[in-house]
């Protein structure tokens, strides 16, 4: 048994589900896992680590904190460590997770590996896998030295455990000096989309060139709507101006590791797969049937988007009534 | 100013990856190598600011076995100035590469700020930036989409998710990590790219910056082409009973609805 901490990250007062698959991993273990939320008022959010299998939950909590910063939370999540001395730290591989870790590593001469795809434990040891060369290889993790070992996860590569709800968790508060801060932040913008983030989402839709328009793409986002899916682009669609970019999956866009990955007149290039090759289930929709898409779809459709997507649709809509 | 770009040789991506006898990197025979496209947005940065602030100087630096020298030739046919080549080897980790690129910057005698890609897409860390401004001791903004310049205070613009942005300020001296957005990188032009070939490049030995392999902390080992998937299900007949049969297998087989 060894004693995880795990930095489960919030924006907004609200809880990453990818950090919650690692507290449910460790417990899972058998590890003592200590869940650490940083913020401005995150008391409230102990007790869903407790749910998740947390066995101890610790809170970082300053007006300063109310916002992410590297600066700041790299201090916040440094001086977690400092008090709890973990054997290993954990988080998940969110634009939060990848900014603030290296540091947090840095600040602690830990040994850190990034973005990994599969973690177990094993006599009390981490063991990690991690994909390289835009997915096309996939290597083990060694740590070759005593350093602290640091790991953040893609979201969805383990799975989220049952919650039970009739854990409480009674948290213990950690406080920092966050005195001569350098970085201001000045504001958030927010994104004006009511769909999940592609990197988050548990399934994702993707539409390509084929679209046409970007007014073509409702028909997309009827399909993610009725099953709670993020929509998805090929750069081709994105450089068309059909979808913002940040919608765009692929080595020059998002890498997305979802339960569900169903790409629609997406013809499956190098960079594209480069995005979503690690996707549990991959379904093609095409009307090529020599489309490369194809060699790593789970479930191939040949045949019209325009036919299928709208019938998918109403077949979700069957699903779930 | 002082502006520094840290970049990163990497495979083409088109690049067909073979795997070296041990399994412990890849096989650099018939690679292509290129600068890694994020770092171009460091470079076309940097020399965007020294363009408007005359008496500036664009250094880029890059760790690694000495086919990098390449791409700090194309760094200086696009503009830079000057070029350090930090001798590391093949294998080096993100903590042991920032550990080399931090002791070579420590030598310089003024960094204002320091760029990078905001990631290499050869093993996808996305680590070296912030070790490095965390050994340097300043601040790092990563993932940055566009930049607001008020002397040396920085207004930088730094994608999240969800389309969601954070406005973030910094005073030099920063790490600064560019992403798509920042700007449109340069291509060199044939004649700078002729007097670049004659420049010189800087070459710094391990032992002279005081790291070494011991700097290492993680080692990639059974490296693995991911095994060939199966042949996927084809599902035949009209688009309603194509989508009825694959929404079927979807919730039944494969759980994921
Ligand atoms: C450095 C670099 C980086 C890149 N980064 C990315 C990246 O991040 N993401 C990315 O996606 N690409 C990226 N690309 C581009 C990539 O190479 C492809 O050009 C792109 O993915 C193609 O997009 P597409 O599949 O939508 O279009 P196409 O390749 O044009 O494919 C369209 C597909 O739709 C099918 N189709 C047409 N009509 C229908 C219909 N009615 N119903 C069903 N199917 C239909 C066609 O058969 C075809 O397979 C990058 C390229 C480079 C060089």
């Amino acid at each position: 048994m060894a004693k995880i901490l795990v930095y489960v990250e919030q924006r907004d007062g609200k809880t990453k589900k990818a950090s919650f698959e690692l507290v449910g991993a460790s417990a899972a273990a058998g590890n003592e896992t200590h869940a650490v939320l940083i913020g401005d008022a995150v008391t409230a959010l102990a007790a869903e680590c407790a749910h998740y299998g947390a066995t101890k939950v610790h809170v970082v909590q300053d007006a300063q904190l109310k916002y992410y910063s590297n600066e700041a939370y790299s201090k916040a999540l440094s001086q977690a460590i400092k008090t709890i001395s973990p054997d290993a730290v954990l988080a998940a591989h969110t634009p939060i997770g990848k900014d603030l870790l290296p540091t947090v590593a840095a600040l602690h001469d830990g040994a850190l590996a990034t973005d990994c795809t599969a973690l177990s434990f094993s006599g009390g040891k981490l063991t990690l896998k991690r994909p390289m060369y835009s997915g096309k290889v996939i290597a083990d993790v060694e740590f070759t030295g005593t350093s602290l070992a640091m790991a953040t996860v893609r979201a969805n590569s383990i799975g989220l455990p049952k919650p039970d709800t009739s854990k409480t968790a009674d948290p213990s508060q950690i406080s920092v000096d966050l005195s001569g801060l350098k970085t201001k932040i000045l504001e958030v913008v927010k994104g004006n989309s009511a769909r999940p983030d592609v990197t988050e989402a548990a399934i994702v839709i993707s539409g390509g060139r084929s679209l046409k328009s970007a007014e073509n793409f409702k028909i997309i986002e009827d399909a993610a709507d009725v099953i709670g899916a993020a929509v998805g682009a090929s750069r081709a669609a994105v450089d068309a101006g059909y979808r913002p970019h940040r919608d765009q999956v692929g080595q020059t866009g998002k890498v997305v590791s979802p339960a569900l990955y169903i790409a629609c007149g997406i013809s499956g290039a190098i960079q594209h797969l480069a995005g979503m090759r690690t996707s549990k289930v991959i379904v093609a929709i095409n009307t090529d049937p020599q489309a490369p898409i194809f060699q790593v779809a789970d479930y191939g459709i040949v045949g019209d988007l325009f036919q299928v997507v709208p019938a998918l649709t109403a077949e979700f809509k069957k699903l779930k009534e | 100013m002082n502006l520094y770009v840290c970049i990163k040789q990497v495979p083409d991506t088109e690049t067909k990856i073979k795997l070296n006898a041990d399994q412990t990197g890849i096989d650099p025979g018939g690679i292509k190598w290129i600068m890694s496209p994020y770092d171009e947005y460091g470079v076309e940065e940097a020399l965007r600011i020294k363009e408007k602030n005359a008496g500036s100087t664009v250094t880029v630096v890059s760790a690694g076995p000495d086919r990098v020298v390449d791409s700090l030739r194309t760094a200086l046919a696009m503009g830079a100035d000057n070029a350090i080549h930090v001798e590391l080897p093949e294998t080096a980790d993100s903590a042991f590469a920032a550990k080399a690129l931090a002791a070579a910057l420590k030598k310089e005698a003024k960094v204002d700020l320091v760029f990078f890609g905001k990631e290499a897409i050869d093993d996808g860390a996305a680590q070296v930036p912030q070790l490095v401004a965390a050994h340097l001791g300043i601040p790092s903004v990563t993932v940055v989409v566009g930049i607001e310049y008020a002397g040396s205070t920085l207004k930088c613009k730094r994608e999240i998710e969800g389309g969601s942005f954070e406005m973030v300020e910094v005073t030099a001296p920063a790490v600064i990590a560019g992403s798509k957005g920042l700007n449109d990188p340069r291509y060199a032009t044939l004649p700078n790219i002729m007097k670049a070939k004659k420049k010189e490049v800087k070459a710094l030995k391990l032992a002279d910056l005081g790291v070494s392999a011991s700097d290492q902390k993680i080692k990639y080992k059974n490296l693995q082409l991911p095994p060939p998937k199966q042949a996927g299900k084809k599902i035949d007949g009209d688009a309603a009973a194509q989508a009825k049969a694959l929404v079927q297998a979807l919730h039944t087989e494969a759980k994921v609805i």
